[in-house]
């Protein structure tokens, strides 16, 4: 056999006699990268942990097997060996080690990193203290970490998001296991950072040869990465095969649907998305037949909620778990999952109309203050010496990697923070224009209804002591008159529109799941009826296939009401999605702004470049010469001169560090790069997509 | 590491200033000084002190002036020259009575401390990696019952089942014939054979709040993220508990351990009055009560700042632990 | 999208299912909810709640007055309540206790009681004794129980050197050691909340400022001070004031931990998305702190509050006993202990230490209270 691990029907119990993984059967080929893929709680990280024994109580395994083979020869079952034995302790760490999301949590911050790093190699082997940090270094040397030597005596918080991954995958690498267990490890990465792990752990594989579990929400990254894929659903695999096959000829609908709610960079930006209806249900109430049919729109009543399914093999390799390709094939249709076309047409801007909102050289620092007297000792430069316009009716897009400040500007906008200098006109073209950082009174009142946010945590922006019908109708409680009846009528309506039951007004905010949150979160942003809603990362936080959801409705929401937006967000699928109009910004300033198509067609700014590079998955193909930025976003505390991106630009002169560029370019498509009109900068390509659905 | 040394360091300085103030004022600003007690004691036994005596007295303990005046000369005396002013009622300088009894305060206090620790940790330890056990609810239990026993109860429970069993008159630190006698070795040992007692009393509550906050913070971290990462890298179960969790349950242990040395300090004083310690609880009630100001001033000066070196040890400590707090503030 | 936490929400997940229309339920539901699964903290609310109905009414529960004493009767041991007689034609239902037949020796001095089974002494439930008036209103002599034959020596848990009744007297100091605290408590939540509110909304210096007093308060030994502050009131000062004086002794230094926990909370919440939301929604800042931030750590306070309580009781109790804290005719429970002050008296009457069961059962029970409360002030997190 050339796997090296065989899993066969896998049971995996949590509190109650719950089974969150429930009979799997997977495989994972010697010297090969496998992806398993799905929703968040369909049971991948336990399945992950299971592999090393190492499930968090109240947890356990509670039948099938683990086979292990040994480089002897001999078969190790892993779901029988005792979590604590010496056996197990061997293979863990050495045979198979793991990297996880968030290193920060991962790896202590009382220990430096070649303390732990050096750790894995002495807990599997007797050297030396010299030779444990020699090897230490140079295994950071190895998976890239600048200045190794220094960084070897290093504390994790002294380290920037990637060097501390980086730093992970050498402690999971020093004693060269022949599995790595990577558990989303990019996940909480900068786009930009999470291309650089991609492409180190890649080389690692290939120069190691060792296998690869990777586990990952992100198709885009399975596109980059993977060998082979094995998408899960509710603790079963239900499609796996090699990932040309899988993502060009997707079987299984849970995997169509995972494709279809991918934004699409291949062309029509604003293609609707399809999205899977529902959600993962919790394990506890797994569906009978197949878990899936509730969500499935094949489903076919008598078959799917009754019957099992059982494994199908198509050709060689490629194997789904769908009552559609079984015995009963015949009496499915199998229709192509498209989305519908939105109901209404969006408003779109007419040329020449007056902006609804223009910042004009708006500046917000943070005062960063020190000593007994909090006196101030320097500045963060959040957000400096922004413009910008937002049309009536369109979606402005809002992009940067953390920390260049775009939040920051829409709470600035939205009255979260007070603005240091600067001006933002809102003109709705009814009434005089207002300086929102000026007005005062019925006019300030006036602005809070008419501009409103949406937080990225529907958890936390969401008062847990208050009644929906509360939270939803606060902001018509506060400003103006408006009777009890008024509101209640007015909660009804909205609770409705955002797809939600209007007796849900009696609840409290506990009672929901994330997205239904969201939406009530949207709701309450929609009460006052107001012009232009600022949204903060407003999807970020969901799950791939309520995030769709979520964006169509905002689209619906949008014709209908004939909202404006302003989209923030690090997720360029989603922004090429949603936005007519995308800014990109690094360091608190406007880099490039243009409408999609110019941005992801045509970038003229390095920056942007990168960014689009870094794209898991999209129109590039692997081997690819790519465009890959290194560092980070600058100190915001640190004055520069010159461009702020020039010290990460491939591009860069010496004029770029003495010379502040300023926007330029044609009305519709802005950048701020001293070079522009010399560099032939590279776009997503129109290639086809890896969506077959 | 330096700086942060340092600075916390300089800022014990203004800490013992307004220590140094409040003892002070606590004594002297009340109304009444040494000398209306002393006449209202003469006066209570049939010897009315005549005004012009009592006054004579104020000036010659130079308790006629102003109060600041009377602070500056006093702590001026105890920073300059070690002089901690007279005592009224034992005709002493206070220095002569002070430092003998700080000195067994500071021994039975930091005794109690080690006893705390040596029994608190492995049983908090032991509560925590076997919650729910029957030995862990019978040490929450025996937490609670602790903190729930005021110091001078149990000091005196101990004493009437010492006295009922073994018709043992315990109390004090030395036996009759060497409480006045000079060190040696004898007098050591001696020490040691009444010490045990009054520690055990004094450390009942702070073991039980130390064995809290030990299995709380413990149990936190069991099953934190960087404890999985650890037994995935193959650690063994019991160095694994002894590098990471026990490690990072240590800083708030640590940063506890200075409201538990305070409790120990504060508490000693009652458990001292009621055991007839030779510390300086009974001494300190008895100047309070003859308002012998420089004496009780002094002595609450003495512990104050016993409690304030004790802060300092455990911020250096959880900065010497923690790499976090070492880099970031210092 | 945080897999690393896919266990933790499974966990949840499964959780859920056995929580079903908890949607309806508001904070303080929830609250409640989850302190009645704490066991311990149920038991220690009935306590605590039966402490204070006898702080309420204790001329009612006590045979007894405070005032009454019987000097033949010094240190006379507990009498053993015998429930029935038995008359030769049978056994029946006549609770009585025996009365004593007191001796003085001589020679130790020191006089010794035995009961003597031919003088029973007759005892029942709502006796007619001295008048009072119940919760200082309705005018009664009726007691929940004792002698039927109002003035016969009962002594169920012994008698002190005045041979007065020491279960009628630890009965009448639950109302000044269970109000002592809630009073001083009282006062040091009023500073907390000021000071450490204060601290919070404002932040930069001002807060500085807060947190170093804060932490230098903390650092001062406590008791030495409070002996010191104690000391400090003349002795011919009315007991009334020197009860309040006492309380406001006791919140001097202790109304440092409260303010640390209220600016925690309000830093912690000024940060909440939700508080934000409230501002964007046009809330002023009244309106955001009363109607979004105080209902959200209120039961926090709550918390701390009932933990705070013990401590208040535990110092009066060791002031009262050195002397330096309440004096009589105010009845606490460390008053009470002042009568052991040494190893010989308790020797010959240990029951002069039934207050301090008194104090150890209150405080236990405090603690249980505040454990299970401060567990159910976060319902949203199990």
């Amino acid at each position: 056999m050339d796997n090296l691990i065989e899993i066969r029907d896998l049971r995996i119990t949590f509190a109650q006699s719950v089974e969150v993984v429930a009979g799997l059967d997977l495989d994972i080929p010697a010297g090969k990268t496998l992806c398993l893929v799905g929703e968040s709680g369909c049971g991948k990280s336990v399945t992950a942990k299971a592999i090393l024994q190492v499930i968090d109580h109240p947890g356990r395994i509670t039948g099938g097997a683990i086979k292990l083979r040994q480089p002897d020869g001999k078969v190790l079952d892993i779901a029988a060996t005792k979590s604590s034995s010496p056996i197990m302790r061997d293979v863990r760490g050495a045979d198979i080690a793991m990297i996880h999301q968030e290193p920060m949590t991962f790896l202590s911050p009382l220990y430096t990193i070649g303390n732990q790093i050096s750790e894995a190699l002495t807990l599997h082997r007797k050297v030396s203290r010299a030779d444990a940090r020699a090897e230490g270094i140079r295994m950071l040397e190895q998976v890239g970490m600048p200045d190794p030597a220094r960084r070897y005596d290093s504390y994790t918080f002294q380290l920037s998001g990637g060097q501390r991954q980086r730093a992970m995958i050498a402690m999971a690498l020093i004693n060269r296991p022949r599995l790595l267990i990577a558990d989303e490890p990019t996940t909480a990465l900068d786009v930009t950072t999470q291309a650089n792990i991609l492409d180190l752990l890649a080389q690692l594989q290939r120069d190691t040869g060792m296998a690869v579990l990777f586990i990952t929400h992100d198709l885009g990254v399975v596109a980059e990465i993977a060998d082979e894929i094995a998408v899960m659903y509710l603790g079963k695999i239900v499609e796996r095969g090699p990932v040309n096959e899988v993502l060009r000829n997707p079987k299984h609908p849970y995997t169509r649907g995972l494709l279809a709610s991918m934004p699409r960079l291949d062309g029509d930006f604003k293609a609707p998305l399809k999205a899977i209806p529902g959600m993962v249900p919790p394990p506890a109430l797994r569906p009978t037949g197949c878990s899936f049919h509730p969500r499935c729109e094949w489903a076919l009543a008598g078959l799917c909620n009754t019957i099992p399914v059982l494994e199908t093999q198509l050709g060689t390799d490629h194997m789904v778990a769908c009552h559609a390709y079984g015995s009963e094939a015949g009496k499915f249709s199998r229709t192509p999952l498209r989305a519908a076309a939105i109901s209404a047409t969006p408003v779109r801007k007419a040329a020449g109309t007056e902006p609804l909102l223009s910042v004009r050289d708006l500046h917000k620092h943070f005062p960063i203050r020190a000593g007994f007297f909090q006196r101030k000792v320097g500045a963060l430069r959040a957000v400096n010496d922004v413009s910008l316009d937002i049309y009536p009716g369109e979606t402005l897009g809002l992009v940067g990697e953390s920390g260049c400040g775009k939040s920051t500007l829409g709470q600035t906008i939205v009255g979260l923070h007070q603005a240091d200098s600067g001006a933002i006109r809102f003109a709705d073209g009814v009434r005089e224009p207002v300086d929102l950082l000026t007005a005062r009174g019925a006019e300030a009142r006036r602005m809070r209804t008419d501009i409103r946010m949406i937080f990225q945590d529907p958890t936390g922006s969401l008062n847990p002591r208050m009644r929906v019908r509360d939270i939803i109708g606060e902001v018509l409680q506060v400003n103006g008159r408006h009777s009890a009846a008024d509101i209640e009528a007015r909660v009804q309506t909205l609770l409705k529109r955002v797809g939600l039951s209007p007796d849900y007004a009696e609840r409290y905010p506990h009672a929901f799941s994330g997205g239904q949150r969201q939406r009530i979160a949207i709701a309450r942003a929609l009460a006052s009826e107001p012009r232009l809603v600022i949204a903060d990362e407003a999807v970020s936080a969901l799950d791939v296939s309520v995030q769709t959801q979520i964006i169509n409705m905002m689209k619906d929401l949008q014709a209908e009401m004939g909202l404006t937006y302003l989209f923030v967000s690090h997720d360029l699928g989603v922004i090429a999605n949603i936005s007519d109009r995308v800014a990109v910004m690094y360091a608190g300033r406007i880099v490039e702004i243009g409408t999609t198509e110019a941005i992801f067609r045509n970038p003229r700014h390095p920056y942007t470049e990168a960014l689009l590079a870094a794209i898991p998955g999209r129109g590039v193909t692997r081997n690819d010469n790519r465009v890959r930025l290194g560092g980070h976003v600058p100190d915001a505390s640190q004055q520069l001169s010159g461009c702020a991106f020039a010290d990460r630009c491939r591009y860069a002169l010496p004029a770029c560090r003495a010379i502040e560029p300023q926007l330029q370019g044609a009305l519709d498509h802005r950048y701020a790069c001293i070079r522009a009109d010399e560099l032939h900068l590279r776009a997503v390509t129109g290639k086809p997509e890896l969506v077959g659905a | 590491m330096g700086s942060f040394m340092l600075r916390r360091i300089i800022y014990v300085i203004p800490a013992l200033i307004a220590v140094s103030l409040i003892s002070f004022l606590v004594i002297a600003i009340p109304p009444g000084d040494y000398v209306t007690r002393l006449a209202e004691t003469s006066a209570a036994a049939g010897d009315v002190m005549p005004m012009a005596e009592q006054d004579a007295m104020r000036r010659a303990y130079g308790l006629d002036l102003p109060i600041m005046v009377q602070y500056w000369h006093w702590i001026s005396g105890v920073v300059l020259r070690g002089d901690f002013g007279y005592s009224f009622s034992f005709n002493l300088p206070v220095k002569d009575v002070i430092w003998p009894r700080l000195g067994l305060t500071l021994v039975l206090s930091v005794a109690s401390l080690l006893f705390i620790w040596v029994i608190a940790i492995p049983i908090g330890i032991y509560s925590a990696v076997r919650r729910y056990s029957a030995g862990d609810y019978l040490a929450t239990f025996l937490g609670f019952l602790g903190l729930a026993i005021p110091n001078f109860l149990l000091a005196l429970a101990v004493m009437y089942l010492a006295f009922a069993w073994f018709g043992m008159n315990v109390g004090g630190l030395f036996s009759p014939q060497y409480l006045e006698a000079p060190w040696s070795w004898d007098r050591v040992v001696d020490l040691l054979n009444h010490l045990w007692l009054p520690m055990i009393v004094l450390g009942t509550a702070g073991t039980a709040s130390v064995i809290r906050i030990i299995r709380a913070n413990l149990m936190d971290e069991l099953h934190k993220p960087y404890v999985t990462a650890a037994r995935a890298k193959g650690k063994g179960e019991f160095g694994l508990l002894m590098k990471y969790p026990l490690r990072h349950a240590l800083n708030p242990f640590v940063s506890g351990q200075n409201d538990i040395f305070v409790e120990i300090v504060s508490g000693g004083t009652i458990v001292a009055i009621v055991m007839g310690l030779q510390t300086t609880g009974p001494l300190l009630l008895d100047a309070l009560r003859t308002q012998d100001m420089y004496m009780a001033a002094s002595f609450i000066l003495m512990l104050s700042v016993l409690v304030v070196i004790g802060t300092l040890l455990s911020d250096l400590l959880l900065a010497w632990l923690d790499p976090r707090i070492r880099y970031q503030q210092g | 999208m945080s897999t690393s936490n896919e266990t933790a929400g499974l966990v949840a997940a499964v959780t859920v299912k056995h929580q079903k229309g908890r949607g309806y339920d508001g904070h303080w539901a929830l609250v409640w909810q989850k302190f009645l699964r704490h066991k311990l903290g149920v038991a220690g609310g009935v306590v605590v709640t039966l402490a204070y109905v006898v702080a309420l009414i204790p001329e009612f529960l006590a045979p007894v007055t405070l005032e009454a004493y019987n000097p033949a009767y010094s240190y006379a041991p507990p009498q053993s309540i015998q429930w029935g007689r038995d008359d030769g034609n049978g056994w029946y239902f006549a609770p009585h206790v025996d009365a004593y037949a007191s001796k003085i020796d001589y020679n130790s001095g020191r006089r010794t009681f035995v009961p003597d089974p031919e003088q029973p002494i007759d005892i029942s439930l709502f006796v007619q004794g001295e008048p009072y008036r119940l919760l200082g209103l309705i005018p009664t002599d009726r007691h929940l129980f004792g002698p039927v034959q109002a003035g016969q020596p009962f002594f169920i848990a012994g008698a002190d050197r005045l041979g007065r009744d020491i279960l009628s007297r630890t009965i009448y100091g639950t109302r000044i050691s269970m109000t002592i605290g809630l009073i001083g408590v009282a006062l040091s939540l009023v500073f907390g909340i000021l000071i450490g509110g204060i601290s919070g909304l404002f932040g930069g210096v001002t807060d500085n400022i807060i947190q170093r007093l804060i932490e230098f308060v903390q650092s001062v030994p406590a008791i030495p001070l409070w002996i010191g502050l104690a000391a400090a009131i003349p002795p011919s000062v009315p007991p009334l004031q020197v009860y309040f004086l006492i309380t406001i002794i006791l919140s001097v230094l202790g109304w440092t931990s409260l303010a640390r926990v209220v600016r925690g909370r309000f830093l912690a919440m000024r940060s909440e998305d939700f508080v934000k939301a409230a501002r964007l929604d046009g809330c002023g800042p009244v309106r955001v702190i009363f109607r979004h931030m105080l209902p959200s750590f209120l039961s926090h306070i709550i918390a701390t509050v009932s933990l705070a309580i013990p401590g208040m009781i535990l110092a009066e109790t060791a002031l009262s006993y050195l002397g330096i804290g309440l004096r009589t005719p105010i009845v606490s429970w460390g008053v009470l202990l002042q009568e052991a002050q040494n190893v010989r008296t308790i020797a010959s009457a240990p029951w002069l230490l039934l207050p301090g069961g008194a104090v150890v059962i209150a405080v236990l029970a405090l603690n249980f209270l505040g454990d299970g409360l401060r567990d159910a002030a976060d319902p949203y997190s199990d």
